[in-house]
């Protein structure tokens, strides 16, 4: 215990006296902090973008076409497969999903929107935070997510005007914002939901789809009775319903288009920023030790233990480390009140809190060279003795 | 009769030197240094001292000999055992860079007694009292960046001697000195020695210092060639007839 209080001591003394020098490494730090924080925010606002609608469904396995790859735009259901998907032995409940993209243009700006279908009330229909869900049949009545009414100043009550491009001809459709869910982002776009008779009308279209007025799903969500039999399951579903494949919600999530590149993209930055910051705080303790070494002898010639020493150097690392991530962290804050939320940056994810933990760790981890090296210190040759 | 603090038998350091075969350092060295005794380790550059310094500070193990410190054979304690030795029972001042730049000189002095577990606020009256004894009352605040080198030696001596430690030990104290300033520093640290009942060795190229010291070790080529403890002849010696 008196080794860590001379240490605490010794590494504490040392920092106050050298307020600048050590206030310059922490500003590095935290600059290497807000460079982390906002790459580790960006990754969770990316994937948000693109998973969000999909990572909150209340289900555990999806049903696409076979040899779709998983690819949810690639694939498109017979309208029959609902019912099979139903009946088979531990299926809970199941809905369909249509999608397809359009866009709001009752703004002074138009947005461009992910159209969803779901039926209320089944898998794929997220639960409302305000008003009601919409009727069934071709309703011209739309349920619009958060992202929505951030972006817009939209309200329910309120009557929107979408344009999809029918054919070869754009068409316009009103509807009446009746409900309001949580962000439910979809292929990075916000989202709108309607009922199918409505989707199948108002989606765009080809010339030959026009002939066509029945709704195609494109997946199907399913809920199990026991959760944890998602491998079972998935077997069962594949062995009783024809022409399907099933995947898992991370599986599905994965197969995104571009989502696995994209984060692994995200991932290899926030991994080289790191790196860069354990050689940076590496680097300044290193040169700082070889600064020391005389001063190091001294209190190892006068009785200083090693244990003293080195603890003193990782008391000082992490003292400076946990200043840096402390302004960075606050830095991160003030900045992220100042971007839109067009910006996909998400700082409530396990990314955040995880990137905290990584640069936290990053100081002991570039000054362990530096420990190191003042541990083995001798006296004898620091003093010129030998 | 003084208790015997300090005592060397037959010690020898034997060094590999590049190219092959071996030199011994310190050469069949014997000696006894008493409470209340202040010492100079004398000779020429090569002559063996600073190893002999560093062998009685339990930072260098003598190849073979006995070295005993307040009774404890150096030969005999693991490294853990010897930091314990070094930091209870030795007081040492160095050439230069011997104080810890950030700590005051108040701090720099009650490390000493922190590092033995009696860094109290009696430790810090005691530390103040030292300093303001060696003239220091008014640099108690004073990083060492801010003192003169003479100062800075002499809140070194403090620390050396504030623990009551059984040996103190010196190297080249006055090295970076004016010979005024010398001559102040190393007449404090004799009489701090000798009311305090402390064995004092300090080792010094410069004989001038001897004036103050109640016997001189001469080294040379790793041997005690001579030990002078005739008050006249040492006076003869640091006159330099």
């Amino acid at each position: 215990m008196r080794t860590f209080f001379l240490a605490f001591y010794l590494a504490i003394k040392e920092v106050v006296r050298n307020k600048g020098r050590f206030f310059l490494v922490s500003l590095v730090i935290a600059l290497i902090t807000l460079l982390v924080l906002f790459i580790a925010a960006l990754g969770e606002g990316l994937a948000d973008g693109n998973r969000q609608y999909v990572a909150n469904l209340d289900a555990q396995l999806i049903v696409f076409l076979e040899k779709s790859d998983y690819s949810i735009s690639a694939s498109r259901l017979d309208t029959n497969t609902i019912r099979a998907v139903q009946r088979v032995d531990g299926v809970a409940d199941a809905g369909e999903i249509f999608t397809s993209t359009s866009e709001i243009v009752s703004l002074d700006e138009p947005l461009k929107i992910s159209m969803l279908a779901a039926e209320p009330g089944r898998p794929g229909m997220p639960l409302l935070i305000e008003g009601r869900s919409f009727r069934g049949g071709g309703a011209s009545e739309v349920v619009i997510d958060e992202g929505v009414a951030q972006r817009t100043d939209i309200k329910i009550g309120d009557e929107i005007e979408i344009r999809s491009t029918q054919g070869t001809e754009d068409q316009f459709f009103y509807l009446k914002v009746v409900g309001l869910v949580p962000k439910q982002s979809y292929f990075f776009q916000p989202t709108i939901f309607v009922p199918q008779a409505t989707w199948e009308k108002m989606r765009p279209q080809s010339e030959a789809d026009l002939n066509d007025s029945t709704p195609y799903p494109n997946i199907v969500a399913v809920k199990l009775e026991n959760p944890a039999q998602v491998d079972v399951m998935k077997d069962r579903l594949v062995a009783q319903v024809s022409n399907i494949e099933v995947a898992d919600l991370e599986t599905t999530i994965n197969n995104i288009p571009g989502y696995s590149a994209q984060q692994s993209t995200v991932q290899t930055q926030g991994a080289f920023t790191l790196l860069i910051g354990i050689l940076v705080i590496g680097g300044f303790f290193q040169i700082q030790v070889l600064q020391k070494v005389p001063q190091i002898g001294v209190l190892k010639a006068i009785g200083s233990s090693n244990a003293a020493v080195g603890l003193a150097a990782v008391i000082q690392i992490i003292v400076v480390t946990a200043i840096g991530v402390g302004i960075g962290g606050g830095l991160t804050y003030l900045f992220s009140l100042s971007f839109p939320p067009t910006i996909p940056l998400a700082f409530d994810g396990t990314r955040s809190v995880l990137a905290v933990i990584a640069l936290l760790v990053i100081g002991p981890l570039g000054g362990m060279a530096s420990i190191i090296y003042a541990v083995r210190i001798e006296p004898l040759k620091a003093l010129k003795l030998s | 009769m003084s208790a015997i603090a300090l005592e060397v038998r037959n010690a020898i350091k034997t060094f590999n030197i590049e190219g092959g075969g071996t030199i011994n350092a310190v050469d069949d060295v014997s000696f006894k240094v008493n409470s209340g005794e202040f010492v100079a380790l004398v000779g020429p550059s090569g002559s063996g001292k600073t190893t002999m310094l560093s062998i009685l500070a339990a930072l260098l193990t003598p190849t073979s000999g006995e070295v005993l410190i307040d009774g404890q054979d150096l030969a005999r304690l693991n490294e853990r055992k010897r930091v314990k030795l070094r930091r209870e029972k030795i007081g040492f001042t160095f050439q230069s860079n011997n104080l810890i730049p950030f700590l005051t000189a108040q701090e720099n002095v009650d490390f000493m007694l922190r590092l033995n577990g009696k860094g109290n606020k009696a430790g810090r009256m005691r530390s103040a009292e030292l300093l303001a004894r060696l003239g220091l009352s008014d640099r108690l605040r004073n990083l060492p960046g801010q003192m003169s080198g003479g100062q800075q030696q002499r809140v070194a001596i403090a620390r050396a001697l504030i623990h009551n430690p059984p040996v103190v030990l010196a190297d080249e104290p006055t090295a970076s000195l004016d010979t005024e300033r010398a001559y102040q520093v190393v007449e404090t640290f004799a009489n701090l020695i000798h009311e305090n009942e402390r064995a004092g060795i300090m080792v010094t190229h410069d004989l001038r210092m001897c004036k103050y010291v109640d016997r001189v070790l001469k080294m040379q080529d790793g041997k005690l060639v001579q030990i002078i403890d005739d008050k006249m002849e040492i006076t003869k010696l640091a006159k330099g007839e």
